[in-house]
């Protein structure tokens, strides 16, 4: 099975390729503001990881911190409930 | 527009020409329109109505077509009930009429009283009458609107606002046999049964009981040589072998955003007809016609009079003033339907590309992606180009990041190859993206496309689209 983590940082991959932007290598401390996407490739992102992983963490909780790095965005979809 | 003696549907049936042949078809009965000349499906009965306000409710749509033919210069108001109207909207469009009777085609009882005293039966059987006035006083039609959820408007037209566009001088030698995807009792559907009237003409009457292919297997059998319907209707009709058991000679769209895909569709499909395309509203009349072959239409024509329709833009919006907009609206005088000036505003958003003008969609349709406006017409019109692609939908989908995302269900115009589905599915969705990165701003392109084998199409031949 593919790993959260992977299919995170593929779908970031594919996102900025089709939109043409230019990405900063996926680290866990990469700061999600300066990945190079904008908020249409975040919006883009989520709603494919819904389809994906069956999940939108975003929605699932009324009270949520939103995360900094992409560290913390990947937990935030790994501790997601399904 | 009407003969200047003339004052209703009768007293036109009366003059016209060539109407030993003339007729109006349903699925089970055809009516001779000369025989309503000297008969009535009503007979004694119909003085009863003499200034009356009266609900056309019937099942059946020749029915329907019948008793208004019946009805108009003999009642004061006629309203029209179309086929759709949720029963829970009845008692408040019978108060705000203020309707005396009811005409129905099935039995009376089963809506319950309704609070009205008279229910009339209906038949298509016409039997001669010997007193057969043709015009009595002028009769005041309230149609109902579509589109919208919730009550919908009523409208009040003249026999002269619903005609005005009707320009016989244009309708051929030969008698036309009109056919519409349409149902006459709402604005596109009444056009044409006045334009069959007054041309001298026939109309073949689409009925609930039968699928689309049957109604165009009756078409076929009539030879219908004029053939309406909305770009959604025509979509769908392409998609049935029946399409090509027609042969019309004119081929018609309105009633939704016209694309430049469905044109050239039904020019390949019927390259004998003449297409065009017509801008018309329950509210606001037809206001053009366009039949140079192309999507949208000549700017030249906004600000120009052409037989008394003037057209302005404002904010965006097509605004439309004409001989066919409507008087106002019943039981809810306070909404205004015209400006000072008598311009409807239309609610259809239009952008000026060139020399043409292009309709982008509905003022109230808009999806909202992080702020900025998408209309769902407008990236409709886009998938479609891709040859695959039959009909789409476009909607809006939650989005905790941008509030909306744009998303999309197409129909294709064949199955994908099935024994290759999954790699042909991917391909198609790519290549039509591709169409789409190519027209379209970053954030109207499609987050997902999903093939469905059908779109859900209203009765009013509109795509429904959910809020």
């Amino acid at each position: 099975m593919v790993s959260i983590k992977l299919t995170i940082t593929s779908q970031m991959q594919k996102i900025a390729d089709e939109q043409e932007k230019k990405i900063a290598p996926l680290t866990d401390d990469l700061n999600l503001l300066e990945s190079g996407l904008d908020s249409l490739c975040f919006a883009i992102l989520v709603a494919r990881l819904e389809d994906e992983l069956g999940c939108d963490p975003f929605t699932a909780s009324d009270d949520i911190q939103y995360p900094v790095t992409l560290g913390e965005f990947i937990r935030f979809y790994e501790n997601a409930p399904k | 527009m009407l003969p200047s003696d003339v004052r209703s549907l009768r007293g036109i049936l009366g003059k016209t020409s060539h109407r030993e042949n003339n007729f109006l078809a349903g699925r089970a009965t055809s009516i001779a329109l000369a025989d309503l000349v000297r008969g009535s499906s009503f007979r004694d009965r119909l003085s009863i109505f003499s200034g009356q306000s009266v609900l056309i409710a019937t099942h059946d749509q020749l029915a329907a077509a019948l008793a208004l033919i019946e009805l108009d210069g003999v009642v004061r108001q006629l309203t029209l009930c179309p086929p759709d109207l949720p029963h829970e909207y009845l008692p408040s469009v019978i108060a705000n009429a203020g309707i005396d009777a009811i005409v129905c085609d099935r039995d009376p009882t089963e809506r319950g009283s309704l609070g009205i005293r008279r229910h009339f039966m209906c038949t298509t059987a016409i039997k001669p009458m010997a007193d057969c006035r043709l015009d009595r006083c002028p009769t005041e039609w309230v149609l109902l609107t579509s589109g919208t959820t919730g009550l919908p408007k009523m409208v009040s037209h003249s026999l002269g606002s619903l005609t005005a566009a009707i320009n016989t001088s244009k309708i051929g030698e030969k008698p036309a046999v009109w056919g519409t995807f349409y149902d006459v009792r709402r604005y596109g559907g009444l056009q044409v049964l006045f334009r069959a009237i007054l041309g001298g003409g026939s109309f073949v009457l689409s009925s609930v009981e039968e699928s689309l292919s049957q109604y165009l297997g009756r078409l076929s059998t009539h030879r219908a040589t004029h053939v309406l319907g909305t770009p959604s209707h025509w979509r769908r009709a392409l998609m049935s072998p029946s399409a090509r058991e027609i042969a019309p000679q004119y081929v018609r769209l309105s009633g939704e955003i016209v694309d430049q895909a469905i044109l050239d569709s039904l020019r390949a499909f019927y390259p004998h007809a003449r297409i065009g395309h017509a801008f018309a509203s329950t509210e606001a009349g037809v206001a053009f016609e366009v039949d140079d072959g192309f999507e949208g239409f000549p700017a030249s024509f906004v600000g120009r009079i052409t037989g008394d329709v003037i057209l302005k833009i404002d904010e965006g919006s097509l605004w439309v003033r004409s001989p066919g907009t409507a008087k106002g609206y019943v039981g809810r005088e306070a909404l205004v339907l015209a400006d000072e000036k008598g311009f409807v505003d239309t609610g259809d958003i239009v952008e000026r590309r060139g020399d043409r003008y292009y309709f982008l969609g509905r003022r109230g349709g808009i999806i909202n992606v992080g702020g900025l406006k998408v209309h769902p017409e407008e990236v409709e019109a886009v998938i479609n180009r891709h040859p695959a692609v039959r009909m789409s939908s476009v909607r809006s989908r939650r989005n905790p990041i941008t509030g909306s995302i744009v998303v999309a269900d197409v129909v294709l115009k064949v199955e994908p190859d099935t024994s290759n589905a999954p790699a042909s599915t991917v391909e198609l969705k790519e290549q039509i993206l591709q169409v789409c990165r190519g027209a379209l701003a970053q954030h109207k392109i499609p987050v997902a496309i999903r093939f469905v084998a059908d779109l859900d199409v209203g009765a009013t031949g509109k795509l429904t689209r959910h809020a």
